[in-house]
């Protein structure tokens, strides 16, 4: 099973890629809205693209508060 | 506009091109080669209001000269955002501010049917009929989803019932028709929590026929309309009958609910906060 930060370096990869921003500008600690540039409707996208990648199912009412990418990767790393 | 050409040795089927188009503001149609696109293309996200209702009634009301050319309808959406995000509630809000609470009553009663009438039809459909989509398909969006014989959905689609944020139930046949299709640990999975589930369990659980890459719902609707065209229209649609019935008791006594419900001040309330929301996240159940 992969490791917090192997998790957290994983989704941060993918983040960039989908979003299309540079993988080196993303922190973790960081509000994902504002570093990607997205809005509610793109974090769902955000979520699908992490649960097919992860092979987990995360309900979305988890999300509820979470804005920085570390705390999302626990939320994922808690399913996997 | 119709063209009025027709095949000159009369068929209605096989390669006819009659490209038969009409455009309206929230929505839009043609026929070509014998499967009707319907395409939905209200900012930001197809939601459904009375200008929607009034337009679907309208395509609603061509089905029928429409359907004699035809072997397959497709829906899908032309936002970016998704196929459709649900009811109009700003509108629903606006409105139900607007007015006496009967008459804010009568008039969501008086929406509910004219919506059930038309979502009815699109269900009876003698045609094969396939929803292609992708990102949101929430609500009352999800509902016309249901509507369809075939839902194939390109694989960032998520679906989800989010009316009992409001102090709702959803409204447009939904829990009938979900119900219809699946398991229902699902249905209450799906309407007491709240979430929204990616295309990937929605093809797990029976809901959708194929998960399509990002952005090739539309395409593999087109080849799966193709395919359907092969078969004799007569016993394609008699099977269709068949096998999908219309819960149409269970579809009135959920207008019956809906309206119960949406007497209670926790709705108000509900529509209020969803209006005034601030929340990055006002997706998220």
């Amino acid at each position: 099973m992969p490791t917090q930060e192997q998790t957290l370096d994983e989704m941060l990869t993918l983040a960039a890629a989908h979003f299309k921003v540079s993988r080196d500008k993303l922190n973790p600690d960081e509000d994902f809205f504002k570093a990607l540039g997205i809005d509610s409707l793109q974090t769902l996208d955000l979520l699908t693209k992490l649960e097919n990648h992860f092979h987990v199912e995360l309900p979305d009412y988890e999300l509820q508060g979470v804005t920085d990418f570390r705390t999302l990767s626990q939320k994922i790393q808690s399913r996997l | 506009m119709r063209s009025g050409r027709r095949p000159s040795d009369g068929s209605h089927f096989g390669n006819q091109n009659l490209g038969t188009r009409l455009k309206t503001e929230a929505i839009s149609w043609k026929l070509n080669s014998g499967v009707i696109e319907l395409a939905l293309h209200r900012d930001p996200c197809n939601e459904i209001g009375s200008l929607t209702l009034s337009e679907l009634e309208q395509f609603a009301a061509e089905l029928p000269d429409l359907e004699r050319d035809a072997h397959a309808l497709i829906i899908f959406s032309e936002i970016k955002a998704g196929f459709c995000a649900g009811a109009d509630l700003r509108e629903l809000y606006r409105r139900s501010q607007e007015m006496e609470k009967a008459q804010a009553a009568s008039g969501v009663r008086d929406f509910l049917e004219r919506i059930h009438a038309v979502f009815n039809r699109i269900d009876a459909s003698p045609l094969t009929t396939i929803a292609a989509v992708h990102g949101v398909t929430f609500g009352g969006g999800f509902e016309l989803a249901l509507c369809c014989d075939l839902i194939i959905a390109d694989k960032l689609a998520r679906f989800c019932f989010p009316e009992l944020r409001l102090g709702l139930i959803p409204g447009f046949g939904g829990i009938p028709r979900l119900k219809r299709d699946l398991g229902n640990a699902v249905v209450r999975d799906l309407l007491l929590t709240g979430r929204s589930i990616n295309a990937t369990k929605a093809g797990q659980v029976g809901l959708v026929s194929q998960v399509a890459g990002e952005g090739e719902a539309l395409r593999a609707a087109r080849f799966t309309a193709a395919q359907t065209g092969k078969f004799d229209r007569h016993t394609a649609a008699t099977a269709k009958q068949f096998i999908k019935p219309i819960p149409r008791d269970e579809l009135r006594r959920e207008i019956e609910i809906f309206c119960e419900l949406f007497a209670r001040p926790a709705v108000r309330a509900g529509l209020r906060k969803f209006v005034e929301s601030t929340d990055k996240q006002p997706y998220l159940p």
